[in-house]
């Protein structure tokens, strides 16, 4: 039989009387490979996500920081109601996402060789979002730099900002030579992801977009509103990591 | 003549009553209905549980490890393997072990082996389990069973602790109460010894006999209240509640998990209804000891944050009114468990998740999650807290210590 | 040199929704059954717990709970003569993986589908003549009809106490229910759920323009259920979260649900997790299957003999693993000969989108199931007379909308900018009062010549095979049936009040890129004719009369219906064959 036999148990700590399961000790997941006789089973068992920590860039650099920042703020523009993209942390979550197996394409097929396809092929480059924000964000400095007197983007005023916005989007602006359009596109779809993502992930910090937009979280029992129609679901809204509420208020 | 009659018909009746079919005598390896006998008082004593290593193809062949207060003992081998089990054991011998808690050389069991229990069998029932046994499939498994520490290792001072708490005898029935009720009381006290877990233990591993069957604490897990309170006990379950519970694992309010769910499927699924219906009766005839405390008001900090993670994530299995939904998810408002003094399953089960028991009746064995990453010591407290007072109940509030007290005992169990 | 294992009487590949399924059969037979499944073992409380299962971000966004293309991936062209470029990230359809398959996050449709739908060939050639159908389309009839699928609907639906309103009990059209259904024996064994209020809305829109709308059958229960193996359902609380996850309470059918607890306490059966099968093995006369041989995460090649084997890994793999175990002839297109890899279709899906005024509307869309909605059938089939129009088959319509989560459903009224100011105003206001059904039209993809799969001459897995390529792309006479669907759609989401529309008509060429649902189909077609099939109608293989093979992928040609009830029927049926059949008497059950 393969390594992972779990039909024999091990006994390491003989004092610790086993209930009526198929395990080894120190699994956090439920173990199975073999199931036989009953459903696998063990404690802890599950896989949560990780915590988007705060802290410094873990994959732009100071340059690409403040240049998706400033592209987050264009983006989702801060207002009295809500904070922008850069508030909220669309950015924080962009570099986490790109620090992380997103970024580089894990799990997708990465085997050459790469030929370029028709639109209807899909992605057929060997660089994943990683590298192209890296070259992107490169490329749209030394754009603004070049049409804008030595300014980087996040160093323009804001109309200017808007303006190379929708030159990226017309196609007027093309950095280097490289698709403006893609990058711009990639670039508003993961602020705009990170603005309504769990905040669990670095943005939509303590549900900002979700308060704005009504939208009550992770909830998972609505059997007492599916028949109240037209009228506004009161509570507040609620993240993987809960909500302040679910702490005791001691003065 | 007539009254001897009656005497005699009265106490045949009794031990036919008690054996549940003609005794017989010394065992004898061709009788069938004494081997049968044997066969299900084995499984009225969950012989298995502690003599079987769960998973392996050998039953009765001992190694497995049984944790106690003192430390772990490892229950032997009795498969009638001549060297390494009892094999050359004689009937005198086993009913000693079984009954008197003695072993082969005259030294004393501990009383893991619940011979304090065992001892109001009879010794024709006894000798009906050796029957069985001897039919078991001999193992050469040579088990070391003196694993305690000193100075647990130390059997003669057994003798002083069987002084203070082992009353030998059989079963002494009640004539007042019904043939049932006696039945009742037979096996809980006797082959289910169903006080070993929830009866509470003194200092020295000794019964607690004023607070009998009032829930015990062992391995890890708080066993509950099984007497007839409403509140924390088994009062407000009808007969037909328990006897589901015992047969299949699952009914209209609560499931067995954790150590239960083994006492199920090993024991108490393979009963007869009518003994079911008996330890079911005599349970809800023991008067509890029927506490009412205050209910938290609804203001209190803990119970507001309880009630917003109830809301949010308990509702979606144990419904918006805790009634989850029958042989799926316990109901938590009507489930007497959750009030128990002892919150420690409670607690278990919200940190580490569960699985409930799977039976041949109710295969589900639906699981609940853990919650151990996503909520902290406080927030637990107060969910659980929440839980034990609403919808009608009351119980002491759970705090962030008991949380951490569980967390941190349970943290290297493998269940 | 793989490491041979004790045999066993039946070996099954994969344990998704038909593996689960033949497995309960067959070990009721007191067979020895293995079923062995490339993916991890599942389960709700370990694995969809609801502290965690709520995370857009990670199972619909990043789909985590699919297959990886790294693991395994197709190649994919739009016409013959194109050079196939593998598909490294998924988009039109997203391959299960693990115990449970599909089954475990799929969205609970459950259609039957029409009586035509299965003679399909013969019917549309009766009413419209044979000139009617254009001239590379390949469709077939089925060899089953739905009177004798019937009683296999019954036991599926009642294993997964589907909710719903019956249309037609026993040639009775009922009210309230789709009156063009199939007969149907008993009524469904829940009620339908509870409809939200755009659903509901535009019931009523559609019943005031003529239409007979009803509530969509559905496999997220609206009551607690106990199912005929004695395994307890819970009803289903809306939470928004049901296509792409896992189900956390109980109330999703999956084969976790309604048989796996059961089947997995019979001594008779075992399943391997983590373990991918590579190939079938057959005998040296071609004709018998010995087993199968398969790979273990560690990398260590097995074998398992078998005396039956069951091909049941999802319609794509199955086909993969004809091709690559060389059973049957492969198809092509230009000789026009051989069957595997012939009749590949997809599903015609489009919708359109609803902007209401925010002042008057709030739907709460976050409140949904994966089978909500209220549909209307009219235009289904061939529920129409086809002649005026030009082309043939159709689909149901409705509001199905599932739930509203943030990052796809923060829609904006066409012309509105992408981003800024003006987006963020408009998200803000429109989050509550739009309508947004996903696929509103769910229309048939019939089969054609050059739309088929066979194997990748440059691109190959991780075990240097070859990976299985796709030729497809959407033909005239599906977009011309989207184009009218849709129109009609549009007029009933106006009809509710909608302020703006968006509508999103599908058109050519068919995009790999973009979600169309995971209705692949055929590929290893069923049928009466072994020139036009590669199943009989028990999907025995005409080959390997010890092999049967699963799945969507015997389906002819795909109907407008969702694919999950017909692949659990058939397995049922095909159990049914084998049990009844086929182990009294072991061989073709059916005569070339």
């Amino acid at each position: 039989m393969g390594k992972n036999d779990s039909t024999r148990l091990h006994f390491h700590r003989r004092e610790l009387l086993i209930g009526a399961a198929y395990l080894t000790l120190g699994l956090s997941k439920a173990h199975a490979t073999v199931i036989v006789d009953h459903l696998p089973w063990a404690p802890n068992a599950g896989n949560p996500p990780t915590s988007a920590l705060p802290g410094p860039w873990m994959f732009f650099t100071g340059d690409e920081g403040r240049a998706i920042e400033a592209l987050a703020d264009c983006i989702i523009p801060p207002d009295p109601q809500t904070p922008g993209g850069k508030d909220s942390g669309s950015a924080v979550f962009i570099d986490r996402q790109l620090a992380g197996p997103y970024g580089r394409q894990y799990g997708l097929y990465v085997r050459p060789p790469f030929m370029k396809g028709t639109r209807s092929q899909g992605h057929q480059s060997e660089k994943g979002p990683a590298e192209e924000y890296r070259e992107g964000l490169a490329a749209l400095d030394r754009t603004c730099r070049a049409k804008f007197g030595g300014k980087a983007f996040a160093e323009l005023s804001d109309p200017d900002k808007d303006t190379v916005l929708k030159g990226l989007e017309s196609g007027e602006l093309s950095p280097d030579g490289a698709d403006g359009k893609a990058f711009l596109a990639m670039v508003i779809k993961d602020v705009q992801m990170g603005f309504f993502a769990d905040p669990i992930y670095g943005g939509n910090r303590d549900m900002v977009a979700w308060k704005m937009i009504g939208y009550p979280g992770s909830r998972y029992n609505y059997l007492d509103w599916v028949s109240r129609h037209n009228e506004r679901f009161p509570l507040p809204p609620v993240s993987m990591t809960g909500r302040a509420e679910w702490t005791p208020q001691t003065r | 003549m007539r009254s001897n009659s009656r005497y005699f018909f009265a106490g045949v009746g009794i031990a036919l009553f008690l054996a549940g079919s003609a005794a017989a005598g010394d065992s004898d390896p061709q009788e069938f209905t004494q081997i049968e006998r044997g066969r299900y008082l084995a499984i009225l004593s969950d012989c298995a549980s502690c003599h079987t290593v769960p998973g392996s193809n050998q039953p009765f062949a001992g190694g497995r490890a049984i944790e106690t207060p003192f430390g772990s003992i490892v229950a032997p081998n009795i498969t009638p393997d001549p060297e390494t089990g009892i094999g050359g054991w004689s009937d005198d011998d086993f009913d000693a072990a079984i009954r008197k808690g003695l072993r082969r050389n005259g030294s004393r069991l501990y009383p893991a082996m619940p011979y304090t229990a065992y001892t109001k069998m009879s010794r024709d029932d006894v000798q009906a389990i050796r029957a069985y046994l001897n039919t078991v499939t001999p193992v050469h498994n040579d088990v070391v069973a003196n694993t305690l520490p000193f100075p647990f290792n130390i059997r003669a001072s057994l003798r002083v602790w069987n002084a203070l708490y082992f009353i030998e005898g059989d079963y002494k029935p009640d004539a007042r109460k019904s043939a049932a009720w006696n039945r009742g009381a037979y096996l809980v006290d006797g082959p289910g010894h169903c006080g070993a877990c929830h009866t509470p233990k003194t200092l020295l591993g000794g019964d607690r006999t004023d607070q009998y069957l009032r829930g015990g604490f062992l391995q890890g897990w708080s066993a509950p209240d099984i007497t007839g309170d409403t509140r924390v006990g088994v009062g407000d379950w009808s007969v037909e509640d328990l006897v589901a519970y015992l047969k299949t694992g699952h009914n209209r309010v609560s499931a067995a998990t954790g150590p239960m769910a083994e006492v199920v499927t090993l024991s108490t699924e393979q009963m007869t209804n009518s003994d079911l219906n008996a330890i079911a009766a005599y349970l809800k005839s023991l008067p509890g000891k029927q506490d009412h405390p205050q209910a938290l008001p609804k203001e209190n900090p803990a119970m507001v944050a309880g009630a917003a993670i109830y809301r949010d994530q308990c509702s979606a299995c144990h419904g918006l009114d805790g009634k989850g939904v029958a042989k799926l998810f316990p109901s938590i408002a009507d489930s007497p468990m959750v009030k128990s003094d002892d919150p420690t399953t409670s607690i278990r089960i919200v940190v580490r998740g569960a699985r409930s028991v799977g039976t041949r009746a109710e295969p589900t064995a639906p699981g609940m999650p853990s919650y151990g990453r996503q909520l902290d010591d406080t927030q637990i407290a107060a969910v659980l807290t929440y839980m034990r007072n609403s919808w009608g109940a009351a119980a002491a509030p759970v705090g962030a210590d008991d949380v951490a007290r569980v967390r941190s005992d349970a943290a290297l169990r493998p269940d | 040199m793989a490491k041979r294992l004790p045999k066993k009487d039946v070996v099954i590949i994969g344990l998704g929704w038909t593996g689960t399924i033949m497995a309960n059969e067959l070990t009721d037979e007191g067979l020895e059954v293995i079923a062995i499944e490339r993916g991890p073992w599942r389960d709700a409380p370990t694995d969809f717990p609801p502290s965690y299962m709520q995370d857009e971000l990670r199972y619909r966004v990043r789909h985590e709970l699919f297959l990886r293309p790294e693991q395994l991936t197709f190649s994919f062209r739009n016409r013959i003569g194109q050079t196939a470029l593998p598909i490294r990230s998924w988009g039109a359809f997203m391959p299960p993986n693990g115990v449970g398959g599909g089954g475990v996050h799929w969205n609970g449709e459950m259609w039957r589908f029409l009586p035509s739908d299965f003679v399909l060939k013969t019917h549309l050639t009766e009413r419209y003549g044979a000139s009617f159908l254009p001239e590379d389309m390949t469709i077939q009839d089925w060899g089953v009809t739905y009177d004798e699928l019937e009683p296999f609907y019954d036991r599926f639906e009642y294993i997964c106490g589907t909710s719903g309103t019956a249309g037609n009990l026993r040639g009775k059209i009922m009210e309230g229910g789709n009156p063009f259904e199939g007969p149907r024996s008993r009524p469904y064994p829940t009620p339908a759920q509870a409809q939200p209020f755009s659903h509901t809305l535009f019931g009523k829109a559609a019943r005031d323009l003529g239409y007979k709308p009803f509530p969509q059958p559905s496999g997220n229960l609206s009551q607690a259920y106990t199912n005929p193996l004695g395994l307890q359902m819970g009803p289903c609380t809306y939470c928004g979260f049901c296509e792409w996850f896992g189900c956390s309470n109980y109330s999703k059918a999956s084969p976790q649900t309604t048989i796996l607890p059961y089947l997995v306490r019979k001594p008779n059966f075992t399943a391997r997790d983590n373990s991918e099968v590579t190939r079938i093995n057959v005998d040296k006369s071609g004709t018998r299957a010995t087993g199968v041989t398969f790979i273990d995460s560690s990398g260590v090649e097995w074998e398992q003999p078998a005396d039956l084997v069951v091909l049941a890994a999802y319609a794509m793999f199955n086909v993969q693993l004809l091709l690559h175990s060389k059973i049957g002839r492969p198809y092509d297109p230009v000789a026009n000969s051989g069957v595997v890899g012939r009749n590949y279709t997809h599903q015609t899906v489009s919708t359109v989108n609803g902007f209401f005024d925010s002042k008057k509307y709030n739907f709460n869309p976050f409140i949904g199931s994966g089978s909500i909605g209220m549909c209307v059938d009219e235009l289904n089939g061939d529920n129409f007379d086809h002649g005026p129009h030009g082309f043939v088959g159709g689909g149901y319509m409705g509001q199905v909308q599932t739930g509203a989560r943030p990052i796809e459903s923060t829609l904006v009224p066409p012309g509105t900018p992408k981003w800024g100011a003006a987006w963020k105003t408009a998200v803000r206001e429109n989050y509550l009062s739009t309508v947004k059904p996903g696929a509103g039209v769910h229309g048939s993809f019939y089969s054609y010549r050059d739309i088929y799969l066979d194997l990748d001459p440059a691109y190959s897995d991780r075990f240097g095979r070859p990976l299985m390529r796709i030729t497809m792309d959407l033909k005239e006479n599906e977009l011309k049936q989207n184009k009218f669907l849709t129109d009609k759609f549009a007029e009933i989401i106006k009809a509710m009040g909608a302020d703006k529309l968006a509508v999103l008509y599908r058109t050519a060429p068919y995009d790999i890129s973009t979600y169309q649902t995971t209705h692949l189909n055929g590929g290893a077609v069923m049928g009466a004719d072994p020139a036009t099939s590669v199943l009989n109608r028990y999907l025995q293989s005409w080959d390997v009369s010890n092999l049967f093979v699963l799945g969507a992928s015997a389906f002819p040609q795909n109907p407008g219906y969702n694919p999950t009830l017909t692949v659990g029927a058939l397995a049922y049926w095909a159990a049914t064959a084998i049990r009844d059949k086929y182990l009294k008497n072991p061989g073709r059950l059916v005569d070339a």
